[in-house]
């Protein structure tokens, strides 16, 4: 057992940690805060199934930003389409044995990494060209952006740069699972790639990530336009009626 | 044509996106309110000592009470889908008009005070403290958005900067920094019953004045009822109604409407007001108050309805939080949904035959109708979604021979505020409110030319008043904007009810 070994598996232990943790506490602060109005943009559905529709139409399609801003959707939904891909494809180092489906999408996700990594450069670019975005860029948005664009290129290397013994890597990612730190193959891509998706993950609950999971608590797409049917009241707001 | 004291913007073809013009709106602040403005809502009568402090502490409270703010002060991936489409940036090119950068201001001072990230990285992910020029910003610029949510409709995680700024707006309260126009508006309210200060004798003799003028007008004997105890209807109206023009005009159309349908009705001096501009400051206990005169009054007036006159954030507030504010209304007649819009009622009637409009009454006019925004993106008429676009467009089709829609980016969802809600409808804010509108008028005018439209009816009382200042600046006669009842009250045919 190298050290390198013993130093990448008690980083993503830390990482696992602190993302799962993270976003335990802050998806149940979002779920527990009370929304004591009734705010959803109309026009919008005048049910809670049509309500939960509607945010799942959002997070799977972007559906506000289709009508928005038709070259962002484009290169929004390449990224994270492409992303999603290439998380399937990804599903093979941490299932033993492969389920055929995710055997059958390995090509794609080849595709997926390239338009995730696309969409990502065309992100990047914009917060440079267009004033109005480059105004409200911060600088962590660029670090973002970078730390995306770097885990695509690194994954990239593993596969035409510098080749991966990739059976060493999935014996690693599966010795880990049962707190047996076997040898992690010492190739540069491989370190940078798993050292800066460890990075994301404990980023993750901290920042603007967290959007993922904030689509789904946002009251002006998730609420049913109901208002005048059921009373809406929340726990804070009855006190006030003594 | 109207004195010009400001830059008025060149109109523009839609949408056109201007360059960006930094501070160009940053000197704009609205009065701030003096102690007794404050006191009798419960706020500190000047900036408080420790007011860096007392924000944060503020900001905790609210962070723990709305989920909204909770959530959008984290998610905003800067992804700048909203930069184009405040009508306030459009107009002024302002970058902190622009929705992101304006709920920046807040976000940047919540990542210093209660992110990790902020405390630690610091300016790496904006997180900024506390400092005088930046409250500043916030006074100034939280009262350069109209709460009208056109953000929010075209934003891929509905982030609402109404939201946003309401919070600021009860935060800045709190440390004593006040508006003066919603604060002394609202404390008009708690004294009187109405946001323009009216005495119940003042109303009884508008009201008396206005039967006279439509009995000589039309030779019908049209009440105006006020605190009639066992009327079915209690009817809640902006009180710029009961004055200013064209909102009387709006008012006698309502009149007749009852009057035509034989429907027995009356208005109250205690709840006088339909607007409530608790909503404005985001404070929940002032808006309840405001509500509950209404509650109050539909009690000891024992009606059994409740109908709201035209008005836009009155409406919201009636429609989407009347329920959680002042509900439940188990005392009222359940075959009604409660409250309902005046447009409710008035379609129902055409529908029925209850009244007839002789819409060649207003053939002299090409009308064209601006959707309010809180009407638009905050409520319903009637059971579909969508009813609050199609129900006036109904009823302005029945009165008017010659109806026309202005382009699809500037109505129904999509509609531009007409850059004086949200509390900005006061005369030391008129050059946002000119730029404000600036979208708006490209879109009229641009029916103008290509349809010759003639009139707009609005269902507001802030976007009439706000119209009628300031489309004379863009060139165009205050006499264009009307209310939706006005050329009903034009239309409607008296007499003859069976």
């Amino acid at each position: 057992m190298t050290g390198l070994s013993v130093f990448y598996a008690a980083l993503l232990y830390v990482a696992a940690a602190v993302l799962v943790a993270g976003l335990a506490f802050k998806i149940r602060q979002y779920w527990t805060t009370p929304a004591p109005l009734k705010i959803a943009v109309t026009p919008a559905p005048t049910t809670q199934a049509g309500a939960y529709m509607r945010v799942a139409r959002e997070a799977a399609l972007f559906e506000s930003l289709f009508y928005s801003n038709r070259w962002l959707w484009i290169f929004a939904m390449a990224f994270h389409a492409g992303l999603a891909l290439v998380l399937v494809r990804h599903l093979r180092y941490f299932i033993n044995p492969v389920p055929e489906l995710i055997a059958l999408v390995q090509p794609l996700g080849v595709y997926g990494g390239m338009a995730m990594v696309g969409g990502l450069a065309v992100l990047l670019g914009r917060r440079f060209v267009i004033d109005r975005v480059r105004y409200i860029t911060r600088p962590s948005d660029v670090l973002m952006l970078l730390l995306l664009i770097g885990i695509g290129i690194s994954g990239y290397g593993m596969k035409f740069l510098n080749h991966t013994d990739i059976v060493a890597v999935k014996a690693f990612i599966m010795g880990l699972y049962v707190f047996d730190i076997r040898e992690l193959p010492g190739e540069p891509p491989l370190l940078a790639h798993l050292f800066m998706v460890a990075l994301l993950m404990i980023v993750f609950p901290f920042s603007k990530l967290l959007h993922a999971p904030g689509v789904f608590f946002s009251p002006t797409r998730n609420q049913a336009d109901d208002p005048r049917e059921k009373r809406h009241l929340a726990p804070w707001a009855a006190k006030l009626e003594g | 044509m109207a004195k010009i004291p400001y830059a008025v913007p060149t109109l523009d073809k839609l949408p056109t996106v201007p360059a960006l013009k930094p501070g160009a709106m940053s000197e704009l602040k609205s009065y701030v309110a003096v102690a007794a403005h404050q006191q009798p809502l419960g706020f500190p009568g000047e900036l408080v000592e420790n007011w860096e402090q007392a924000a944060v502490a503020k900001m905790g409270e609210l962070l723990g009470k709305y989920k909204s703010l909770r959530v959008y002060l984290d998610i905003c991936v800067k992804c700048g889908a909203c930069t184009d489409k405040c009508h306030y940036f459009l107009g002024s090119g302002d970058p902190k008009n622009m929705p992101v950068a304006r709920q920046d201001l807040m976000r940047d001072i919540y990542r210093y005070y209660f992110t990790p990230t902020g405390k630690t990285l610091g300016a790496l992910v904006g997180a900024k403290p506390w400092t005088r020029e930046r409250l500043d910003d916030w006074y100034n610029y939280f009262h350069q958005c109209s709460q009208c949510r056109r953000c929010s409709l075209f934003c891929p995680y509905g982030i609402d900067t109404a939201e946003i700024s309401m919070a600021a707006r009860e935060i800045m309260d709190s440390i004593g920094l006040g508006q003066k126009y919603c604060n002394e508006i609202i404390g008009k309210v708690h004294k009187i019953g109405n946001n323009l200060g009216l005495p119940e004798p003042a109303l009884v003799n508008t009201l008396e004045g206005l039967e006279e003028d439509v009995l000589d007008a039309t030779g019908h004997a049209v009440k105006f009822p006020l605190d009639v105890e066992g009327a079915d209807v209690l009817f809640v109206t902006p009180s710029a109604d009961f004055f200013a023009e064209p909102h009387v005009d709006g008012l006698i159309g309502y009149a007749k409407v009852f009057h035509q349908m034989g429907l027995s009705w009356t208005m109250s001096s205690y709840a006088s007001e339909a607007g409530n501009f608790g909503m404005f400051i985001g404070n929940y206990e002032q808006m309840r108050k405001i509500a509950l005169r209404i509650r109050e009054a539909a009690i000891q007036l024992k009606v059994k309805r409740i109908v709201f006159g035209e008005c836009g954030h009155a409406w919201r507030v009636a429609y989407a939080f009347l329920n959680s504010l002042a509900g439940p209304f188990d005392f009222l007649d359940p075959r009604y949904p409660v409250p309902q819009h005046i447009m409710e009622v008035t379609r129902g009637a055409i529908l029925s035959g209850a009244i007839k409009l002789d819409a060649s009454a207003n053939a002299d006019k090409v009308v064209t109708v601006h959707d309010s925004c809180n009407i638009a993106r905050a409520t319903r008429m009637g059971p579909e979604a969508g009813s609050q676009f199609e129900y006036p467009r109904f009823v302005l089709q029945s009165a008017c021979p010659k109806f026309i829609d202005m382009h699809p980016d500037a109505t129904r969802q999509r509609t531009f505020c007409c850059g004086g809600g949200g509390g900005l409808l006061t005369d030391e804010l008129i050059d946002i409110r000119i730029k404000g509108a600036k979208p708006r008028v490209e879109a009229l005018r641009d029916v103008v030319e290509q349809h010759g439209v003639t009139h707009m009816a609005s269902m507001c009382a802030i976007c009439k008043s706000q119209f009628t200042k300031v489309l004379p600046y863009y060139g165009y006669d205050m006499g264009m904007v009307q209310s939706v009842h006005q050329l009903v009250s034009n239309a409607i045919l008296l007499g003859g009810n069976s």
